[in-house]
């Protein structure tokens, strides 16, 4: 096991430039995912660490070996991939038993690691069978146990778990976060989907347009959001935004529009003073909304119209129009409201985020 | 193993020197895996061409190195009545069987495309003509032509259809219609087959939903299945007329190029004059005015699989 | 498919099947019945009263004894098979090694050299075979089997190759790429993982080649000349006609066995040779 050290790495696809300089420290034992939308360049990265891109510019270090020229087959690494790639002509066995006999292990160690391997996975009784016998869930694990009876400095997935069904997915979800808390090898994990990132990841890497745009745990990520994008990326139902004007009031501020006149809340005052007359963003996630009770100061809500309510049983989400903006908000199940009607919404100021206008770097206190 | 490597600290870092790998390299491979191909594509096409080329304007003959004589031979071709009656029969024999083998090739696929007992061995059993070496198979034709003992004439008589015997091959217009019936007979089993894959490929729904639509098959016929199945037929085609130009072994066994050179095709007329009379240079120079045509027909199908695949 | 009345499948169904049956078969019957069929009544004028040209009620083995005690029919078929089976090996490995570099790897002109072998794979033989006759005497393989086996591969092999890039494409690269990454080399990915997977398209290019070689005529015309080197369409050509006599019983005969090898080879195949028959077309 080891560490992997990502340096100012660039990928040149002739005229295009698919990652322009990635730096990221994984340590030991660490699972870290990478997310971010199609075509940012998580599998460039990804296949650049696995040797199966040339790097155009950078280093790649794992442990302490730079490892830009080594061919794949001399990293010490293993692969997952999204079509689990499993060599048809060969059994659950074989498949699982190639990267050992390619690096000329004996046959009873072969037999003890596959055997324990498939213990592990579950697929003991299927050992015998061809890829195309199994289902996608077993296929699956087949590839994972490929993956691990070579025992491997790291681990290398590429959205392996997007060719399964929901439940399945969510099912294998957790036996590979098990898997890993079992073998604690050092992971990369590409995925799109940020739920998938947040529940497996020791640290999230948020990409967009071959561009790191934030590395932090989880909540980290939630919370405190480097960046718009990143804090519209996570989070589901994804934040709410609107475009305002930050304003002097009195010894406060305020952020407005033609929909919303809110008061920043006092932690943000000193940073977003730079920004009086300046236009920002106003970020609010669904579940910092409720349905105002009266008791809040009117600087804390603002006025919607409900345009759908969308029932869930252990919440309400409610699709609204505010002004220009649309937005959502979770509520209590048990509230009842109706399309168009007029409702007050407040948020929680310890939890609004504002957003430079131009940079979109977030603003903090 | 562990190197808790944080950055404050001067690190050690390893740069290993790559294993000697040369088949690693992409390119390297590639070339070691073409190497055989080009030595003997090269050796026995390349080289060949080119000593086509240089006998073509020498006057060479059999155990003759012979000398330059430049374009002499290529002069003599042109005002050769036999040459000009091999073009014109070549384009003929071309023409006519490739129109006759898509119009019954598209027919028997189109036949085939249904579902229908024996399906599969019907289809293999239509592949026969394709596959039997055509020397072979030529010479049971060849023996159905016979003036005296053919077995075609035996039956159009007996059907009242000719009242006198036929010489079939005696003839030159009647041997150049038994060269095209052959090569018809040969050709129609590839045309069906490659064309029937290519139907296969078009989703019944599409003929279905115009046939919902109110379209008669004639129409849906000619609206969908055949633009759809164009080019795969393109291909086809040109593959086919490629080795109809160049046809050698239909003609061999059944004429000769006979009577009096009137079925004769380039590769005939080439194999007499540079293999039957020794002429090599002369042969040469046949053979060779075939690929100027032949290169405008592969060109054609170039641009037009471009075209398809920008579609 | 929606179905009309009966007549309707009798009139644009079965009756046209059926012709074309009889039109593409008829000469092979011919064939057979030919060959069993003795001279007395072979030469019988076709105005003649008893000629019954379909069926004969005195079979014979006469002709296929002639073949084989008069002639070296039986050389001819090992010739043949023999030059066959080298030339369609030899295709198959150039082929898949570079079919497997022309569709799988990275290098420069590599669309030009696919171009190139297209084109090659264009070119018919009977274009080349008076300067080849000549190179083939020079080198000094005239009137042996390598005159052969080394010429037929120049057109087997483009062949071979732009069938087996169409099947190595189709195979999704990340198998190689997790070959490569479970320790293997790039000749081991593609000798262990790659050709195996593909082997549906090796048999299809196979049994394709073998058919086409067992076929070709000009060059077996050209380059071979003494009676026990010939294949057997060359043999049957010029072995049983002199001057203007054709001996048609044992020239069917001939025809008909000759035809055994190939047809056994297909029938065996006959779905991968009809894969290879439309790959072909496809590219
Ligand atoms: N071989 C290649 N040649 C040229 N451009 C490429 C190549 N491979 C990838 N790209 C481009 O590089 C960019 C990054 O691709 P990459 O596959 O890394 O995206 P990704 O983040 O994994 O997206 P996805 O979620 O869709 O898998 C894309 O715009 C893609 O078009
Ligand atoms: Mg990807």
């Amino acid at each position: 096991m080891a560490t992997v050290s990502i340096r100012e790495v660039h990928k040149h696809y002739d005229d295009f430039h698919a990652v322009k300089g990635v730096s990221l420290e994984i340590k030991d034992h660490e699972f870290v995912v990478l997310v971010g939308p199609s075509g940012c360049g998580k599998t460039t990265t990804l296949r650049m660490v696995a040797g199966l891109e040339t790097i155009t510019e950078g280093r790649v270090l794992i442990g302490d070996t730079v490892v830009n020229e080594l061919p794949p087959m001399d990293r010490d690494i293993a692969m997952v991939f999204q079509n689990y790639a499993l060599y048809p002509h060969m059994s659950v066995y074989d498949n699982m038993a190639f990267g050992l006999k390619m690096r000329k292990f004996d046959k009873a160690e072969i037999k003890r690691r596959v055997d324990n391997a498939a213990d592990i996975l579950g697929i003991k009784d299927h050992l015998h069978r061809k890829p195309r016998q199994l289902s996608g869930g077993q296929r699956q694990r087949v590839a994972l146990g490929r993956a691990i009876v070579r025992n491997p400095q790291v681990f290398l997935f590429d959205e392996p778990l997007s060719n399964l069904d929901a439940k399945l997915r969510v099912q294998m979800r957790v036996e590979l976060k098990k898997l890993h808390q079992r073998l604690g090898t050092t992971a990369i994990y590409v995925t799109h989907d940020q739920v998938e990132a947040m529940t497996l990841g020791d640290r999230v890497v948020v990409m967009k347009d071959g561009l790191i745009q934030q590395v932090g745990e989880p909540l980290d990520l939630y919370n405190t959001p480097a960046n718009k994008y990143v804090a519209g990326f996570i989070g589901s139902p994804a934040m709410n935004f609107a475009d305002v004007i930050i304003a002097q009031n009195g010894s406060g501020l305020v952020a407005a529009n033609n929909a919303i006149k809110i008061g920043v809340p006092e932690h943000l005052t000193a940073p977003l003073g730079a920004h009086v007359g300046m236009p920002a963003t106003f970020g609010i996630r669904p579940e910092d909304l409720r349905i105002a009770d009266g008791s809040e100061p009117s600087t804390q809500t603002f006025e919607a119209v409900v345009e759908v309510a969308e029932q869930l049983g252990s919440e309400i989400l409610l699709d609204v129009s505010c002004g220009p903006n649309s937005m959502v908000a979770s509520v209590d199940p048990t509230v009842r409201v109706k399309p168009g009607e007029k409702i007050r919404l407040a948020f929680n100021p310890k939890r609004a985020h504002f957003f430079d206008g131009t940079t979109e770097a977030a603003v903090r206190g | 193993m562990a190197v808790a490597a944080s950055t404050a600290t001067p690190e050690r870092v390893i740069v290993p020197k790559p294993k000697w790998r040369p088949l690693e390299s992409e390119r390297n491979l590639a070339w070691l895996l073409l190497l055989p191909t080009m030595v003997l594509l090269g050796l026995f096409i390349a080289y060949p061409f080119m000593r086509g080329l240089m006998l073509s304007v020498t006057d060479s003959r059999v155990g003759v190195p012979g000398e330059f004589v430049g374009l002499d031979n290529f002069r003599k071709l042109a005002v050769d009545p036999i040459f000009h009656a091999v073009v014109w029969n070549t384009c003929l024999y071309t023409l006519v069987t490739t129109i006759f083998k898509l119009a019954l090739g598209l027919w028997l696929a189109l036949l085939l495309n249904r579902t229908f007992k024996f399906k599969a061995f019907t289809r293999a059993f239509i592949l026969l003509p394709f596959i039997i070496p055509t020397v072979l198979s030529t010479f049971a034709w060849k023996w159905m032509f016979d003036p005296t003992f053919s077995v075609l004439n035996w039956m159009l008589y007996q059907t009242g259809m000719i009242r006198v015997a036929i010489n079939w091959l005696g003839d030159g217009d009647l041997a150049m219609l038994s060269i095209i019936i052959v090569n018809i007979w040969r050709g129609v089993p590839f045309f069906a087959i490659s064309l029937l894959a290519g139907l296969q490929t078009i989703s019944p729904d599409l003929n279905e939903a115009a046939a919902i639509d109110g379209a008669r098959p004639w129409q849906r016929f000619w609206h969908i299945t055949w633009p759809l199945l164009l080019p795969v037929t393109m291909v086809v085609v040109l593959f086919s007329v490629i080795q109809t130009f160049a046809d050698f072994q239909i003609v061999y066994v059944m004429t000769g190029g006979g009577p009096a050179n009137a079925t004769h095709l380039f590769a005939t007329y080439a194999y007499q004059l540079g293999v039957g009379t020794g002429l090599l240079s002369q042969g040469a120079a046949v053979s060779l005015a075939m690929f100027p045509i032949l290169l405008l027909i592969v060109i054609a199908q170039l641009l037009y699989i471009r075209r398809v695949e920008v579609r | 498919m929606i179905e009309g009345e009966a007549w309707r499948r009798w009139v644009y169904f079965r009756i046209p099947l059926a012709l074309f049956l009889i039109f593409l078969l008829f000469p092979f019957y011919w064939m057979v019945i030919t060959t069993f069929r003795p001279d007395g009544e072979l030469y019988r004028p076709w105005r003649a009263v008893n000629y019954t040209p379909f069926w004969t009620w005195n079979p014979t083995l006469d002709h296929i004894k002639y073949l084989f005690s008069e002639t070296m029919f039986a050389t001819w078929m090992w010739n043949t098979m023999f030059i066959a089976l080298a030339s369609t090996v030899i295709s198959l490995f150039c082929g898949v090694l570079a079919g497997y570099a022309l569709s799988r790897l990275n290098f420069p002109f590599a669309g030009s050299l696919g171009t190139g072998i297209f084109i090659t794979y264009l070119v018919p033989q009977t274009l080349l075979f008076i300067p080849l006759s000549e190179i083939i005497r020079n080198y000094k393989l005239g009137d042996t089997p390598w005159s052969l086996i080394l010429t037929y591969p120049t057109f087997l092999i483009p062949f071979c190759t732009w069938l087996m890039m169409g099947y190595f494409k189709a195979v999704p690269k990340e198998l190689e790429e997790c070959a490569r990454i479970d320790g293997a080399s790039r000749w081991q990915a593609m000798l262990y993982i790659i050709i195996p997977v593909a082997v549906p398209g090796i048999l299809s290019a196979g049994i394709f080649a073998f058919t086409l070689s067992w076929n070709e005529f000009i060059y077996a015309l050209v380059f071979l000349s003494s009676p026990e080197q010939k294949t057997v369409p060359v043999g049957v050509v010029s072995e049983l006609i002199r001057g203007d006599v054709f001996f048609w019983g044992p020239l069917m005969a001939g025809a008909l066995l000759g035809s055994i090898p190939v047809a056994i080879a297909y029938s065996f195949f006959v779905e991968h040779y009809v894969s290879g028959l439309t790959g072909s077309v496809k590219g």
